[in-house]
């Protein structure tokens, strides 16, 4: 074993270490630093009663997304509060010259989806954003992880946080993916296994031949769910999927700062003899589509399955006798053929092109269910363009979907986007938490595959057995 | 934002034996619309706390007034899901100083630390005699010592250490925070910042 074998992980990290504490957290440079309207107030408050700058705003970049309506954007915003924190959001970036894609902004959308898009997203970076989903922007190669309102203070006034270097874990799927499975379904499938604390104090690296083969939407989804499984972040190393998906978008480098920043990336992977903390190896084989059916995403199973008992997932017996009185399901219950009343596509885990690719794919010359509420919120307004150009939105409407504005909406339920009382949803989004998508609100969490099956259905359906018929 | 030294702290104690307390039932996202920080504590544990009328669920532990104190005792995985700091500051603002459990989530236990609330990690053995130790006595008083990086039972003396790290400990013990800290390096983080290639 070489002494000199270091992991993606350890490159990326060690490259932005401005000073190591005796006894304390490493002083992290941070390249790109991403806010929104409701973790940032705080902390431009902060700096004024500081009486502190910002030191690099050209390395900041905002956008409005958590708190904005998804329909009639053009028109204001009607709860006071909401309007004053997106107002709170335009007056700072203007105040202190930082980029500010608003609402109606052409580029705004979710942070996490807007990011890559324009090429804000690197490999080899370092970057962090008041929302823990920040782990999304891994699937590049960069060690991107979300962080708290005091923190968002320290990037602004000086460019850097203070972290401990988490442990190395290394998630190694191969083989074929079954039809029918996605993305979300690989990573529901991996925080089913290691629950919903299994990672905590790690940044997880995700080989083998299935994140290989994946989409940089698919290596994004994976990602983005890293800290469901309590993992700090998660990353892939770039190749030349990653670099084919940068190539020519806004932000990205061009001419020879292009060759420059292609050949450092080249360097960005982990070496042969790397140690890791902790190894897990799954077999893609063993993958079906997965929904969750308790109240943290690891209580997710196969949707051909029953719900386990306690002890087969390793959790206490109150605290899941908790989550099945909520959710109004009993252990052994089979999930096919539960009712559902809502359907939820978007998200920063679920709402780029290749989602709504999926969930057209199965309701194309299918109708909604009479009973089921659809929300499809597209992650940006790029997204909601491709939508357009590609004949998704006429699929959509020839089924009985309407397509809604960009936005984080009923992932987290802040504006109107809320899912009532009792009522189940099939969602594509991240957590099924108590009250998430509103309170007494019941998420079952899935792929666009498994969410359009349950819109057309009206029920909890496998994919797969409509994927039949098409094909 | 400055907060109280902590050093040792005897307080009787809140039980929440509950796993996977995630941020979203610390504080549902529909309370975070403030721009300023204040009032977080008035939506602590809100939709356990109180019925969708706004009445109290006489069954929750907040709302039982035998139990009280600055420290809150959690179940393990505390703090999952999202990184709002605000559930954070729910806590504080409640009047909690100190959160004890077998298991605290990332980034939780890092926005705590940046405010002023103490996140202290025991063994789930220990846990579980805290809870039993509650149970029997509500009024029962449980020591956190910050110095010699300790937590004791009273009732029963039982004592079990727990981690920190030495910065971390030093600035609790002080209410000194990381903004000041980097406010003192500028010098050297501008010129890191001349050498990274974005």
């Amino acid at each position: 074993m070489s002494q000199q074998a270091s992991t993606l992980f350890d490159k990326v990290w060690d490259a932005h270490v401005v000073r190591k504490i005796n006894d304390g957290p490493d002083v992290l440079f941070i390249d790109r630093h991403f806010i929104h309207e409701v973790t940032s107030p705080v902390a431009f408050l902060g700096l004024e009663q500081r009486g502190i700058g910002v030191m690099f705003p050209e390395r900041t970049f905002a956008t409005a997304d958590h708190n904005t309506p998804t329909i009639n954007q053009d028109q204001p915003v009607k709860d006071p509060l909401s309007a004053n924190q997106l107002k709170a959001l335009e007056t700072n970036t203007a105040k202190y010259g930082i980029s500010h894609w608003g609402l109606n902004n052409p580029k705004n959308g979710i942070v996490h989806v807007v990011g890559p898009e324009n090429g804000i997203t690197l490999p080899g970076m370092s970057i962090v954003c008041g929302d823990s989903h920040t782990s999304t922007h891994g699937a590049f190669g960069a060690i991107a992880f979300g962080i708290g309102t005091s923190e968002v203070e320290m990037v602004l006034s000086s460019q850097c946080i203070m972290q401990p270097k988490p442990k190395k874990m290394r998630i190694s799927v191969n083989g074929q993916l079954h039809k029918g499975v996605l993305p979300k379904d690989v990573v529901l499938y991996i925080i089913s296994k290691l629950t919903a604390a299994g990672a905590t104090g790690y940044f997880v690296e995700y080989a083998g031949s299935v994140f290989e083969n994946m989409s940089m939407e698919g290596r994004m989804t994976v990602c983005n769910m890293s800290i469901e499984m309590g993992a700090r972040g998660g990353m892939v190393a770039p190749d030349e999927t990653t670099f084919n998906y940068i190539n020519g978008r806004d932000k990205a480098p061009k001419g020879e700062a292009w060759d420059k920043a292609l050949a450092y990336w080249k360097t960005l992977k982990t070496d042969e003899d790397a140690v890791f903390d902790k190894e897990y190896h799954f077999d893609a084989a063993d993958i079906e589509p997965m929904i969750t059916y308790g109240t943290n995403p690891g209580m997710g199973m196969g949707i051909s399955g029953s719900i386990p008992t306690a002890e087969a997932i390793g959790s206490g017996q109150a605290s899941f006798d908790k989550a099945m009185n909520y959710m109004g399901f009993h252990q052994g219950d089979a999930m096919k053929g539960k009712k559902v009343d809502y359907v939820f596509v978007g998200s920063c885990t679920n709402g780029r092109i290749e989602d709504f690719r999926a969930f057209a794919s199965i309701v194309k010359g299918r109708k909604k269910a009479d009973h089921v509420t659809a929300w499809i919120v597209p992650g940006s307004h790029i997204v909601e363009q491709q939508i357009r150009e590609e004949g998704i939105l006429d699929i959509l409407t020839e089924a009985g979907f309407q397509l809604r504005q960009p936005g984080c909406s009923a992932c987290l339920a802040m504006n109107d986007d809320k899912i009532p009382a009792g009522k189940y949803a099939v969602s594509t989004s991240n957590r099924n938490f108590e009250g998430r998508q509103g309170p007494g609100a019941r998420t079952l969490l899935a792929s666009p595959l498994v969410a359009a099956a349950a819109a057309v259905t009206g029920v909890v359906t496998d994919p797969r057995e409509l994927l039949v018929e098409v094909n | 934002m400055a907060y109280d030294k902590f050093t040792v702290l005897t307080s009787t104690a809140v039980p929440l034996p509950i796993e996977n307390v995630d941020t979203d039932q610390i504080i549902p996202a529909r309370f975070l619309k403030a721009t300023e920080r204040k009032g977080f504590g008035d939506n602590l544990f809100r939709d356990w706390r109180y019925n969708s009328d706004d009445t109290p669920k006489q069954d929750f532990v907040l709302n039982n007034p035998i139990y009280s104190g600055k420290i809150l005792v959690a179940g393990k995985n505390f703090g999952s899901g999202s990184s709002r700091e605000h559930a954070a500051w729910a806590i504080y603002d409640y009047g909690f100083r100190c959160v004890i459990s077998s298991f605290f989530a990332d980034i939780f236990k890092g926005n705590s630390l940046n405010i002023g609330i103490l996140p202290v990690t025991v063994s789930a053995d220990f846990l579980d005699k805290i809870f039993k130790a509650i149970e029997a006595d509500p009024k029962t008083e449980i020591t956190v010592d910050l110095p010699s990086q300790t937590v004791t039972i009273q009732a029963t003396g039982e004592r079990e250490s727990f981690e920190i790290n030495g910065y971390k400990k030093h600035n609790m013990m002080n209410g000194f925070d990381d903004i000041d800290y980097l406010q003192a390096m500028k010098n050297e983080i501008a010129a890191f910042a001349e050498t990274t290639p974005y």
